[in-house]
């Protein structure tokens, strides 16, 4: 069992739940950017939730099926094609042998997943499938899909016909809450640079991938210093620091950079907040233009909207099993 | 007679020329070739060109050069003679 990439799509790669533990070395974790929908997708075909999927930005690949197979879309609101014709997304689906996938155009949210039962079998990286294409490894032979790529299939037994219930699927707003925890740098701001930063919308701008979402808007003010040792000379520059997945940094304190699952380790940039675990998804299915609030919360809150999240997940899954 | 519009996949921001000091790909009134590049799209620091589509003739482009598009947006139209 094989599947044919006969176009690769956008930045389209293999990733499974991530390569945690090794940020300390500056592995990133990778992973899928919209991991309950690449969880979503997996149970839909019958596989463990550390299966490795297919993930794609705003243009979905086509692809040919050499056996038959049940896949699952599920992430972004495109259009499915199956032999020209429509298909459901959030939905296992029964391939034929030749069948081809394919994609009409984004209608909303940024990333589309695409599992097969039995997971896309690439080598395990440090634990992981996931591709990290800044380190060339992980995914298939280290990089984006190419015209030509086959990709090896596990064995696996999914069902066609689960589907899952709508209220447990995302919606893709152009407008949205994205909540944060304020810190580690946030008070290098002026009272009207935190205003700026939470009192006021961002836009993404066209740059945003995996590794950071680069919003525009505003300017930030910083407080003035005299720049510690170590540190560049601009206000929004830092001695160096560790970066956590989900900081959000400033450089020249304009343009605020949310980092993602593949995003550098560390670096000389104030960060400024930090998006909470639970948002993650919301950032990864944000298609520029969107507008983001950022909405400061506790720690606690935080934790409970991990919770939240949590349960919300397990609740997907056991609705499909 | 019949207008074919050309929209794009991709969002991101829309280019007439391959580089700053380069010529533009086409303009209204050239004739053009279903894969011809009349534009690109940056998004993700990536580059993706945008092709006719069709034979015929750009009547207009619908978007300015460096305007932000989304999926689905038209970016030119091209009068098809069929």
């Amino acid at each position: 069992m094989a599947i044919e990439v006969i176009e690769p799509g956008l930045a389209t790669s293999i990733q499974d739940e991530g390569r945690p533990g090794y940020y300390n070395v500056g592995v990133p974790p990778s992973g899928a950017l919209d991991l309950y929908s690449a969880a979503a997708a997996n149970a839909l075909v019958g596989n463990a939730p550390s299966a490795a999927v297919i993930e794609s930005a705003y243009m979905g690949p086509k692809l040919r099926f050499t056996e038959p197979a049940v896949i699952a879309v599920t992430g972004a609101d495109i259009p499915v094609l199956v032999n020209g014709q429509s298909a459901p997304r959030w939905e296992s689906l029964d391939l034929n042998a030749g069948d081809e996938l394919s994609f009409e155009i984004l209608a909303g949210g940024a990333r589309i997943y695409i599992a097969v039962a039995g997971g896309i079998d690439v080598p395990l990286v440090l634990g992981s499938r996931s591709l990290y294409a800044l380190g060339a490894f992980g995914g298939f032979q280290g990089r984006a899909l190419q015209t030509g790529d086959v990709l090896p299939v596990g064995a696996g037994s999914g069902r066609p016909g689960l589907s899952v219930p709508e209220a447990l699927r995302p919606e893709f707003p152009k407008e949205l809450d994205v909540r944060i925890v304020l810190g580690l740098y946030d008070y290098r701001l002026t009272d009207e640079g935190m205003s700026a930063l939470v009192d006021r919308p961002w836009q993404l701008s066209p740059v945003a991938d995996r590794i950071g979402f680069r919003y525009a808007g505003n300017a930030l003010q910083w407080k003035e210093r005299e720049q510690p040792f170590g540190a560049g000379s601009d206000p929004s520059n830092i001695t160096d620091a560790g970066y956590p997945v989900g900081s959000i940094q400033v450089p020249g304190g304009i343009e605020p950079i949310i980092l993602h699952r593949d995003a550098v380790s560390g670096g000389g940039y104030a960060q400024v907040g930090t998006v909470i675990s639970a948002d993650m998804d919301v950032v990864a299915q944000s298609a520029p233009g969107t507008l983001a609030h950022f909405v400061p919360v506790t720690l606690e809150e935080a934790l409970e909207a991990r919770a939240a999240a949590k349960a919300r997940r397990a609740e997907m899954i056991a609705a499909l099993s | 007679m019949a207008a074919h519009q050309v929209q794009t996949p991709l969002p991101g921001v829309f280019y007439r020329r391959p580089a700053p000091d380069q010529p533009e790909y086409a303009a209204p009134g050239d004739s053009v070739t279903s894969d011809q590049t009349i534009g690109l799209v940056e998004v993700m620091k990536q580059f993706a060109e945008i092709k006719a589509g069709v034979n015929g003739t750009i009547t207009s482009f619908e978007v300015d050069n460096e305007g932000v598009i989304g999926p689905g947006d038209v970016v030119a139209v091209i009068e098809t003679g069929a």
